[in-house]
């Protein structure tokens, strides 16, 4: 059996009272998409913050191929290699389409103290920002300012970022959300092939999405996981359907 | 140094220390509940301070002085306020900054203009003037004393205000969230005039009461404005509490400092050289003392967020 | 060719211009006037990479005004007295070279600024503004106190210092280098807004959280800025205190701060030649104003207030329209 690439193990934090992340372990193995689903206020942006390293988790580690990184901050586990998009866009919005890509590059080349050379003269980053832009559809766009793109350009644009990353791990906060259903059609077969470039941990409230493309799925409940399966497996799980149904209807 | 000496400098140290709290009490009440920054506090102290002179001089009463250093404050407050700071609200912080520094020329030119480039004086009341004995037999300034009086009583009435009465319910619902102020039927723009012309009141008088003391003359709210700045950055953006802890460290350091640390390096240094490192160093002290709470508590002593 | 580039060509040409005819008229003063606009410019162009490019509100940059300043100030002082500036460990003598005493006012003031800015840089927004005016008040208060080079009436220096192959003294020539030094420094701050350090610490401004996610630290952009930023405008501190053969606790203090500033937003936040458009607006509405009214700052005030009020883009924003994002 190979090594997952991502493992949280008994993370908790609270604010307060509110337990917002409760004993949570879970993993993310090499080639699939596993989906994080649960109801609002369920803990979701809490937990991905403690995995990008925005928030300090109060216990428990969170691993990165094989490495503790349950001490470091967001621009290291950035540069380990945590490719992450934002559930509400989060893009240097005065800037061309183009250079927000090219703004990831740079990250992932690193080389940032160069004073003199342009860097949108700069045929590697240029390119992989390109390149980026063409697998999600935004070639088109490259030249827009990036407060003039759409809801949904942006949810792509978010996706081609974390692209130029080069990511082992994909962190996804929604990347459907405002598509609209021929573009998270699109976004879902495209994210279906992306897998095999690196693992995803995909948080989604499109369900046609989820159930079409995670290997398994996780649902969090008031920060606890209280099932992890497949798609069937949830479906079936009485518990979820409490969850999410209410107690009568799962009767 | 004697005793005696030093208790004196440490009485001299409240005193700056509560005018200081008058100012900052105001900017971190603005800030705190507009999410405002604004440069112009020194001028409404001024503005007190030179309203205090005119009317001391018109009716050589003390007391109608304060009043008008009062009233005149909290006008060019509010008038300030409906004019220009309201539009300052939703823009970011250096906007702020520039608008306010404007008003800054524009108020320490206009006085100059009314009131001329030398200094006004305002006499301490024949009442106060004096030093009054003190137990253990030391002589201070009665007017000196009232001053920390009347400042520790202001600071009491500030949190009285805060802690109890409607408004000061209202303001610390501001601080926490506009639009549910605003949802409850809370008329807001009233609400932030009222806090401005407030605040401006505080410098206003703390203008008048150091007139006394000092020279009134056009410039003189800078130095204490930015004293008032680093109150408030070791006492915490927001809190009346920090800035009274602030107030008081930041008076005390400047003045022990003043006293203190010439003879102290003069244990180790000639005497000559002593006098000017030693007063070099504590003209930075208040600074030093910034720094440190800025290395152990980013934001501030009693600063939330 | 954008409108803006052709203001800013019009805007680089408008110092010289005016140097060379008072030249040609034989009105010194006015060239005076044209190099004092180049230094001015030159301090707004060093705070504008903190300030537009890297949305640093420093408050403070009268610090490292001064500390070029001072530099200036202190090795002409001592070379002019033939004392020197110290004998143990080692002997160290003032200098009247203008080549060297830019050196020594652009590390200073890198220093510091790399000491205030690691400090500073600690917090955001409204604390920043505080911070670093507490700093500059901090040099302020120490400049005054200090007896050894003049205290509170600063420093004159009789002779301006040298240039190899110029003469300092004619007020032509030292509007060349001062224009020179400008050009050379609008040029690098052009570059570097566009190269990678300036694409990264542009997006740092607009969102640090974005510069993170993408693996890149905030502040280690923020503070190289600062640095930089720091050391340009004390290299105008040095020239501007050669150009008036004096130094003064005043370029330390926080009006000289605000100026600053001013010059930035007059032209323009964040485009390359705000700081050339302000400075040269200012140079040119004290003396017309200051020869109306000696309240003259009444109405740079209410000219300020309407400019940050109503016209957010400065001169150059007005007249040029919205900033296009270069590719």
């Amino acid at each position: 059996m190979t090594d997952p690439l991502l493992k949280l193990s008994h993370l908790n934090k609270s604010f307060g009272a509110l337990k917002a992340t409760d004993d949570v372990s879970l993993t993310l193995m090499p080639g699939e998409i596993h989906a994080l689903i649960g109801p609002n206020g369920a803990g979701k942006s809490t937990l991905i913050k403690q995995i990008a390293g925005g928030l300090r988790s109060d216990s428990g580690t969170v691993e990165f191929a094989g490495r503790d990184v349950t001490a470091l901050g967001t621009v290291p586990r950035a540069r380990a290699g945590l490719g992450r998009t934002f559930q509400i866009s989060s893009l240097a919005m005065e800037y061309t389409v183009l250079q927000n890509t090219v703004l990831g590059a740079l990250g992932h080349d690193g080389g940032v103290m160069r004073f003199f050379r342009p860097v949108m003269k700069d045929r590697r980053l240029v390119d992989r920002g390109m390149a980026a832009l063409e697998r999600v559809g935004l070639t088109d766009q490259a030249a827009k300012r990036t407060a003039d793109l759409s809801h949904g350009q942006r949810r792509l644009l978010e996706v081609a970022v974390a692209l130029t990353l080069e990511p082992k791990v994909f962190l996804m906060d929604e990347p459907m959300a405002g598509l609209g259903a021929s573009g998270s059609k699109r976004l879902t077969g495209f994210l279906d092939a992306l897998r095999v470039q690196a693992p995803i941990l995909l948080v989604e409230h499109d369900m046609d999405a989820v159930f079409a493309l995670a290997d398994r799925i996780s649902v969090l409940v008031y920060g606890r996981v209280i099932a992890t399966g497949t798609a069937d497996e949830i479906k079936r799980d009485p518990t979820v359907r409490e969850a999410y149904l209410g107690a009568e209807d799962a009767a | 140094m004697s005793m005696i000496l030093l208790i004196e400098q440490v009485l001299n140290g409240l005193q700056f220390g509560v005018m200081l709290f008058l100012m900052a009490a105001g900017l971190t009440l603005i800030f705190g509940v507009m999410g405002l920054i604004n440069l112009a506090h020194g001028s409404l102290y001024m503005v007190g301070a030179f309203a205090a002179a005119a009317v001391a001089g018109w009716t050589g009463s003390f007391a109608l002085a304060l009043v008008a250093a009062l009233a005149a404050a909290a006008a060019a407050g509010a008038l300030i306020e409906l004019l220009v700071i309201r539009r300052l609200y939703d823009r970011d912080h250096l906007d702020q900054v520039l608008a306010t520094f404007a008003l800054i020329l524009i108020f320490s030119e206009g006085t100059r203009w009314l009131f001329g480039s030398f200094p006004l004086f305002l006499d301490v009341p024949a009442a106060l003037a004096g030093p009054i004995m003190l137990p253990g037999g030391i002589l201070y300034p009665l007017y000196r004393l009232v001053i920390i009086g009347v400042g520790l009583l202001v600071a009491a009435g500030v949190f009285w205000l805060i802690a109890k009465t409607r408004i000061g319910i209202q303001i610390r619902a501001g601080e926490a969230d506009r639009e549910m102020i605003a949802a409850l039927g809370i008329d807001i723009s009233r609400l932030y005039t009222m806090v401005f012309a407030l605040g401006a009141a505080l410098a206003g008088l703390a203008g008048a009461l150091v007139g006394a003391i000092q020279s009134v003359q056009v410039g003189m709210g800078e130095p204490v404005l930015i004293l008032a700045f680093v109150v408030i950055v070791i006492g915490g953006i927001g809190s009346i509490k920090g800035a009274l802890v602030g107030s008081i460290l930041v008076g005390l350091t400047d003045t022990l400092g003043g006293v203190l640390l010439p003879p102290l390096f003069g244990t180790f240094m000639q005497a000559s050289s002593a006098t000017s490192v030693g007063s070099a160093v504590a003209s930075m002290s208040i600074y030093i003392l910034m720094v440190g709470v800025l290395l152990f508590k980013p934001s501030g002593l009693f600063g939330g967020k | 060719m954008t409108r803006e580039t052709l203001l800013n060509i019009v805007l680089f040409a408008i110092l010289p211009a005016t140097a060379l005819v008072a030249f040609a008229l034989d009105e010194p003063f006015i060239i005076t006037l044209a190099t004092k606009a180049a230094i001015l410019a030159l301090a707004g162009v060093g705070l504008n990479i903190a300030l537009g490019l890297g949305g640093l509100v420093s408050l403070g940059h009268a610090a490292f005004f001064g500390l070029g300043g001072y530099a200036m100030g202190i090795l002409a002082s001592h070379a002019q007295s033939y004392t020197p500036l110290m004998e143990t460990p080692f002997l160290i003598e003032g200098t009247k070279s203008m080549l060297v005493i830019w050196g020594v006012a652009i590390v200073t003031s890198a220093l510091a600024a790399l000491a205030i800015g690691a400090l500073s840089l600690r917090t955001t927004g409204v604390y920043f503004i505080m911070i670093t005016l507490a700093f500059g008040q901090m040099l302020y208060y120490f400049a005054i106190s200090w007896p050894a080079y003049g205290g509170e009436d600063g420093l004159s220096i009789y002779v301006r210092n040298e240039f190899p192959g110029l003469n300092t003294l004619d007020p032509i020539q030292f509007f060349a280098i001062a224009f020179g030094i400008l050009a050379i420094v609008l040029f690098g701050a052009g570059r570097l807004a566009k190269a990678r350090f300036g694409l990264a610490l542009s997006a740092a401004r607009q969102n640090a959280e974005r510069v993170e996610t993408v693996g890149l630290t905030p502040f280690r952009l923020r503070l190289v800025a600062f640095v930089i930023s720091g050391a340009v405008t004390g290299l105008a501190g040095a020239l501007f205190a050669d150009l008036n053969r004096f130094v003064s606790p005043t370029m330390f203090s926080w009006h000289t701060s605000g100026e600053i500033m001013v010059f930035v937003i007059l032209g323009g936040v964040g485009r390359l030649f705000g700081p050339v458009a302000g400075a040269a607006l200012y140079i040119l509405l004290e003396h017309t104003l200051g020869g109306l009214s000696e309240f003259w700052h009444v109405y740079l005030g209410l000219l300020l207030l309407l400019v940050v009020l109503f016209a957010r883009g400065g001169l150059i924003g007005t007249i040029a329209g919205r900033e296009v994002a270069h590719d």
